[in-house]
């Protein structure tokens, strides 16, 4: 292989944190799930023009409990508020939450009696990508930060986030 | 086909009929809420006017203007013809208080969510109706959206962020 | 003998199929649907009363986001209905150019509901191609209006600019990429043996029936009746185009599929006439206050900044009298009721939603029928759940 040669006694030193948070970024599932007119900008990125598996992340989950990423894409109604909340509880931990497009951020052009302003008011929200809909870019873009963030969270912070989040 | 159609309802219907309306070329005819039922069934079977297609049924809520005189509830049946391309609409103007009026179900089967969408928006009571559960908004929500009293923004569902202040409201 | 039993199984409303965030409780004697009752409201936007609380002009914006699968469809419906309110007459190029951009979208909602219908019944890859080929329609769409989806670029009295100056050879291209995705779908499905047998005598609904539930679209014109209002009551300027309706025999999932792939080379067809024959001319009505001056104009010209600031601060007072006007949107019959009540703000928008009366039969297709149908007779009606529940 030529590369114990580099490395005369296999050792690779590394943090447990960083290693952790490697495997976390590397295979990350979201779950497939669309509301409204975002979804459909999410399902133009995972199709070939734009491709989202070349970031590893082609495996839709349909089922909450197989994944750890939920793409809120689209407005989410007051009925349908309830339901976003069970499905975020499904999901196993760790978990991130990415709030696509102004609707799930804030409500965007809907300020009325049955939009819930903003989806952060009833799950804890990681990266918020704005536009109405945002461009699968912009949707890339957002994944790409939400890697970064991964990338610096630490286990001892994970611990009393996840029992805030339970709790 | 509008002479035809206009021949045919004050013919028979002739007693029933308030008065007659063809803003901007669109045929109405505002009728007395007892005769919906006979006239949309006496449409129905005719066979040279073949008028077999209820394409929408939907409400106006005049509350605050000069027109909520006749009545606050407008309805407004919208009745198409398929060989005729012809289309026009028969009203009706229910009162404020429990408004109520037949259902269609009968006639049409599409009648029944229509129906049910202008009893969630509107509140308005249909008479021999299957099932008149709200359709659109949660089952919990009180009042019915559509209303002109009915504010613009209001957050019902009180949640444990919001459960000791008072919802904003925009009208 | 045991006591016979049927299970109550509940479809979404998070479920990979349903398109979005219908509900759907099916009662099942073994893998029989005994009854089916469609639960909707999960997206309930309160489009209508938000319009009710806008200028006309910014009313036009919510539209967009209805049926957000051909946002043009539903702008067209809207200005052409507030035009009928207040009485304007649009230039001729507008109207080309208006039906040229109404038959792209037509392809690129059937394009969608190509893909995941398909994917429904288990043809992975057609997803991959139609989304292919969408994306040409949507550079024509960016290119007009700057945005891939909502680009409301119909507006009232006309466009919302110029045609951008490469659109000719923009919808050429999409028209081209289109015409060679059709032999690509073709080849996939029509003649595929899965497929057929999926989607042959699946919920089939008869031409009295699908007259009764009040069907329109793909829907009502698969069954056989040759219903186009295009064809029936043309509106902006329809009349002048050479094309065919599609129709089918059955009315079941395949007859649908058939009449869609026939739907978008009529489309083609249209966007080719309409291409050849672009007429020159202003790409706005010419009505002081009530269609905003072209920005040119506001720019260089006193009355033109006047009028401008006008409309936008306060916009124009509309009559008093309920108009309707529908078009035929890729689903069906999209009707705007708007009702004005001397104001500036409409007292009523009605939108008379296509999907959400077709989704109302869902019943009658799928009582009798296998489990599995139910994918399929959902895929088949075309909702998109932005329309049914506003």
């Amino acid at each position: 292989m030529g590369i114990e040669e580099k490395i005369p006694d296999s050792i690779i030193l590394t943090t447990l944190d960083k290693m952790v948070n490697w495997s976390h970024r590397r295979s990350m599932w979201p779950l497939g799930f669309g509301l409204a007119c975002c979804a459909i900008e999410m399902m133009s990125t995972f199709a070939p023009h734009f491709d989202l598996a070349r970031y590893g992340m082609e495996v839709m989950r349909p089922s909450p409990r197989q994944a750890d990423l939920m793409i809120v894409a689209g407005r989410v109604s007051m009925k349908m508020a309830p339901v976003i909340k069970t499905l975020y509880e499904q999901m196993p931990n760790p978990k991130w939450v990415i709030a696509m497009g102004a609707c799930a951020s804030c409500g965007g052009v809907f300020n009325n009696y049955a939009v819930l302003q903003g989806v952060d008011r009833i799950i804890p929200v990681d990266i918020y990508v704005p536009g109405c809909p945002p461009r699968p870019e912009q949707l890339m873009d957002g994944i790409l930060k939400l890697y970064e963030k991964v990338d610096k969270e630490s286990l001892k912070d994970k611990r009393e986030d996840w029992g805030r989040r339970v709790g | 086909m509008e002479e035809q159609v206009r021949g045919f309802i004050k013919d028979r219907f002739g007693e029933a009929v308030i008065r007659e309306d063809d803003f901007r070329g669109e045929q109405s005819f505002y009728i007395k809420q007892e005769a919906l039922v006979e006239i949309c069934q006496a449409f129905l079977e005719d066979n040279e006017l073949q008028v077999t297609f209820l394409s929408d049924i939907t409400a106006v809520d005049w509350l605050g203007h000069e027109r909520e005189n006749e009545g606050r509830f407008e309805l407004i049946y919208n009745l198409y013809s398929l060989t005729h391309a012809h289309r026009f609409f028969l009203k009706v103007h229910l009162p404020s208080e429990a408004p109520r009026i037949a259902s269609l179900c009968d006639l049409w089967p599409g009648a029944n969510w229509m129906e049910r969408e202008v009893f969630d928006l509107f509140g308005v009571e249909f008479v021999g109706h299957p099932d008149l559960t709200r359709i659109l908004t949660p089952d919990d929500l009180e009042g019915h959206p559509l209303r002109k009293d009915f504010p613009l923004t209001y957050e019902q569902p009180q949640f444990s962020w919001n459960k000791d202040e008072p919802p904003e409201v925009i009208r | 003998m045991p006591e016979q039993k049927t299970v109550t199984l509940n479809m979404g409303p998070q479920h990979p199929s349903t398109h979005g965030v219908l509900r759907v409780v099916v009662e099942l004697d073994g893998e029989r649907v005994v009854k089916a009752t469609p639960v909707v409201g999960y997206l309930h936007t309160g489009i209508e009363k938000t319009m009710e609380s806008k200028l006309y002009y910014q009313a036009l914006v919510c539209t967009d986001r209805m049926d957000y699968l051909a946002p043009m469809s539903n702008n067209l419906g809207y200005c052409l209905a507030v035009e009928k309110l207040m009485d304007i007459e649009v230039p001729e190029k507008v109207q080309w150019a208006r039906v040229c951009l109404a038959e792209l979208t037509r392809i690129k909602s059937h394009l969608v509901w190509l893909g995941t219908h398909s994917i429904d019944l288990g043809a992975m890859s057609m997803l991959l191609y139609t989304f292919r080929d969408r994306e040409s329609i949507i550079d024509v769409y960016e290119a007009c209006g700057g945005q891939r989806m909502m680009t409301s670029y119909i507006r009232i009295g006309g466009l919302a600019h110029e045609l951008p100056v490469d659109f000719d050879k923009k919808v050429r291209r999409a028209v081209k990429q289109v015409n060679e995705g059709l032999a690509d779908y073709e080849n996939l499905l029509t003649n595929n043996e899965i497929f057929i047998n999926r989607t042959r005598n699946v919920a089939v609904i008869s031409a009295e029936d699908a007259i009764a539930w009040s069907l329109s679209g793909p829907m009502l014109r698969g069954s056989g009746v040759k219903h186009d209002l295009r064809k029936a009551n043309p509106y902006s300027g329809y009349e002048n185009f050479d094309f065919e309706i599609a129709y089918g025999e059955k009315g079941d999932a395949y007859d649908r599929y058939l009449l869609r792939l026939k739907e978008i080379r009529q489309s083609l067809r249209i966007i080719n006439q309409a291409l050849d024959g672009m007429p020159e001319g202003p790409y706005r009505a010419r009505v002081p206050g009530v269609v905003l001056p072209p920005k040119e104009d506001v720019l260089y010209k006193m009355e033109s900044m006047i009028f401008h600031f006008k409309i936008i601060t306060e916009g124009f007072k509309a009559p008093v009298g309920s108009i309707y006007q529908a078009i035929e949107s890729p689903k069906g019959e999209l009707g705007f009721l708007i009702t004005g009540d001397g104001s500036n703000r409409p007292r009523r928008v009605r939108v008379r939603p296509p999907s959400f009366i077709n989704l109302a039969s869902l019943p009658r297709l799928v009582e009798g029928g296998m489990f599995s149908d139910v994918v399929c007779a959902i895929g088949s009606i075309d909702i998109v759940l932005g329309e049914v529940d506003r």
